[in-house]
């Protein structure tokens, strides 16, 4: 296969979100703003890249019966290393003492490890395929994630806070109209914040990427 | 008294499915009918107070030895292994038992809320029964969240859905009527 | 490309060798972030504290003592603000357990005779554009430069002098229990004190 292919299949044709519907957990939990959707997602890709990677090294000299644990321990590494770098350098809270990265995906970083992608991807390709099909696979559907994930979180950022990687729209455009105004803006419909509007925007989300799907597929 | 407001606290108004977003996977992909939700449900509570038993000695150990950072490898390793032999106990002790959950074993490795509740657990901080009690009673709302959710998909199927949202986005879309049904739950407790 | 069989000595060394250097590369990362984690953890608690007290000059996030709280089995954090060995101000982590989302955990300023000086919102999981609007200026402001000595603590309704967020008196009331539970116990440190000088 065509690496550039291998790497834009993770994008539409198989996006793991809105094609195969893994992944979930992160996908909903993590999506109130478009910023978290992005950490998520590239979290995620780190993860998926390197296991990939070293599982595809490996894969000859792991005995099939002992195939999952060893996978399992290799990605838990990776996920643990993910955790501390995190912990360490994205821990800053904002100017105005919101709560800083590592706070708001909280308990879903170690939860990659349970990631059905992860351990999919591991056992599906990397085990089979070269070391650069693997890296360029991981890369490929990680990405999608992290696409999938921050397309999700702008969507309910827009319609939940009325803003976009925290650029407030409304109070935005009012000052580029008039710098001095001191218009405040409300709230948006808070209920696309919380947990029910995470369900109805993914799937209104995947119904919409299929309706696309059926039309290019024409 | 604490314990009781624990239970209806997770059960209702924390529901693990719903408002925390752990276990979609089965969620949306056992849900299809009845009988398989209540049996996936059975086994999850199994599975969950079990892990939360031992990951919690197991997370004495981390303490005392200081390698509080391997939690998640340890933790995962743990559930998959437990996973493993409660399958081949069941399968020698009670074929009926193993017959009824025995397909539903291996997906439940990968679910999140297993490895989630047993995280909380260390992070809330609590000791030994509040982590079973709350443990089972996330078990429960799982439970009550799937059962309730594939009882509506099985209505769903008789009904006449646009081609667009059929099958996957419907799914979510009536979670998310469900999930601001159990909204009407928030500050009972 | 030929695998290795699953013999039991196999499988063994594998799982063996897989673990250890998992384990081996894991406590290794470990020593290489632990100090930016710790240094993480201070800055955020240090920052915290900056917004809530005067001026200040030493370490609070190093010069701190803990207290039991009025609920037993609960303790109440107090970080010491210096300036010049001069105590400027407290900044006492409380919490309330009432608030609507349960738990809130607020970081409050105390100058030395009491009145509160700023407040911040450490955690919480009030409901968004309702409960989370107790960190907007038109509720926040409200509590600065009062003593709680004399301010009445409580929401009108209560027969209070604070305004309550319009739609969510449970999370205004949850605010003011948090604060008066931290006035309280550096009251009660201070008596303590005071005592133990005499």
């Amino acid at each position: 296969m065509n690496q550039w292919n291998n790497f834009l299949k993770g994008f539409i044709k198989e996006n793991p979100v809105f094609v195969f519907v893994l992944g979930m957990c992160p996908t909903l939990g993590t999506t109130g703003s478009a910023i978290n959707g992005l950490g998520m997602g590239l979290a995620t890709t780190f993860v998926l890249v390197l296991s990939n990677v070293f599982i595809s090294l490996l894969a000859k000299y792991i005995p099939d019966k002992v195939r999952i644990p060893s996978y399992i321990v290799i990605i838990a590494s990776f996920v643990t290393i993910v955790d501390l770098l995190m912990k360490a350098y994205t821990n800053t809270p904002g100017p105005n003492g919101e709560p800083s990265l590592y706070d708001n995906l909280g308990l879903f970083i170690p939860l990659i490890v349970v990631n059905c992608i992860v351990l999919g991807r591991a056992e599906a390709f990397a085990s089979k395929n070269s070391v650069t099909s693997s890296l360029v696979d991981g890369l490929g559907i990680g990405l999608g994630f992290a696409f999938a994930l921050t397309l999700l979180g702008a969507i309910r950022e827009i319609l939940g806070s009325m803003s976009v990687f925290g650029w407030k729209i409304a109070e935005g455009f009012a000052q580029l109209f008039n710098p001095a105004t001191e218009y405040k803006q409300g709230d948006g419909m808070i209920a696309f914040v919380l947990a029910p509007g995470a369900f109805l925007a993914l799937g209104y989300l995947i119904a919409f990427m299929n309706i696309i799907k059926k039309r290019y597929a024409k | 008294m604490e314990l009781i407001l624990l239970i209806i606290g997770t059960v209702f108004v924390n529901n693990i499915v719903l408002s925390q977003f752990l276990g979609i996977c089965p969620f949306i992909g056992v849900s299809g009918r009845v009988n398989t939700s209540v049996g996936m449900s059975a086994a999850v509570a199994f599975v969950m107070v079990l892990a939360t038993i031992v990951t919690y000695i197991i997370q004495l150990l981390l303490d005392k030895l200081g390698i509080a950072f391997m939690q998640t490898v340890t933790y995962i390793l743990v559930i998959a292994a437990l996973v493993q032999m409660v399958e081949i106990i069941l399968k020698k002790v009670s074929p009926a038992l193993y017959s009824a959950l025995g397909i539903f074993l291996p997906l439940i490795t990968t679910n999140c809320a297993i490895l989630g509740v047993a995280i909380l657990v260390y992070q809330k901080e609590f000791t030994l029964l509040p982590a079973v009690v709350y443990a089972f009673s996330n078990a429960l709302g799982f439970g009550l969240a799937l059962i309730t959710f594939s009882g509506i998909r099985e209505q769903l199927e008789l009904a006449n859905i646009p081609n667009g949202v059929k099958g996957v986005p419907i799914a979510f879309i009536v979670a998310g009527i469900l999930a601001m049904a159990f909204m009407g739950f928030a500050n009972i407790v | 490309m030929a695998k290795k069989e699953s013999t039991f000595n196999n499988m063994l060394i594998t799982l063996l060798v897989v673990t250890l250097t998992a384990s081996g590369s894991l406590g290794f990362v470990y020593q290489l972030t632990k100090d930016a984690i710790a240094q993480a953890e201070a800055n955020k608690k240090n920052l915290a504290i900056k917004r809530v007290v005067p001026e200040f000059n030493n370490k609070p996030s190093e010069e701190f003592f803990k207290l039991p709280s009025e609920t037993p089995g609960d303790t109440i954090c107090f970080y010491v603000a210096k300036l010049d060995s001069d105590t400027v101000g407290y900044a006492v982590e409380t919490y309330s357990k009432n608030a609507f989302g349960g738990l809130l955990k607020l970081l409050v300023g105390f100058l030395p005779d009491g009145t509160i000086n700023n407040i911040a919102v450490l955690e919480h999981k009030e409901t968004p554009g309702l409960g989370t609007k107790m960190t907007e200026e038109k509720f926040s402001s409200q509590f600065p430069g009062k003593n709680p000595a004399k301010f009445i603590l409580k929401v009108r309704k209560d027969d209070g002098e604070v305004d309550a967020i319009t739609a969510s008196t449970i999370t205004s009331r949850a605010y003011c229990d948090a604060v008066q539970r931290g006035y309280n116990s550096l009251k009660q440190h201070q008596n303590t004190e005071k005592g133990g000088e005499q």
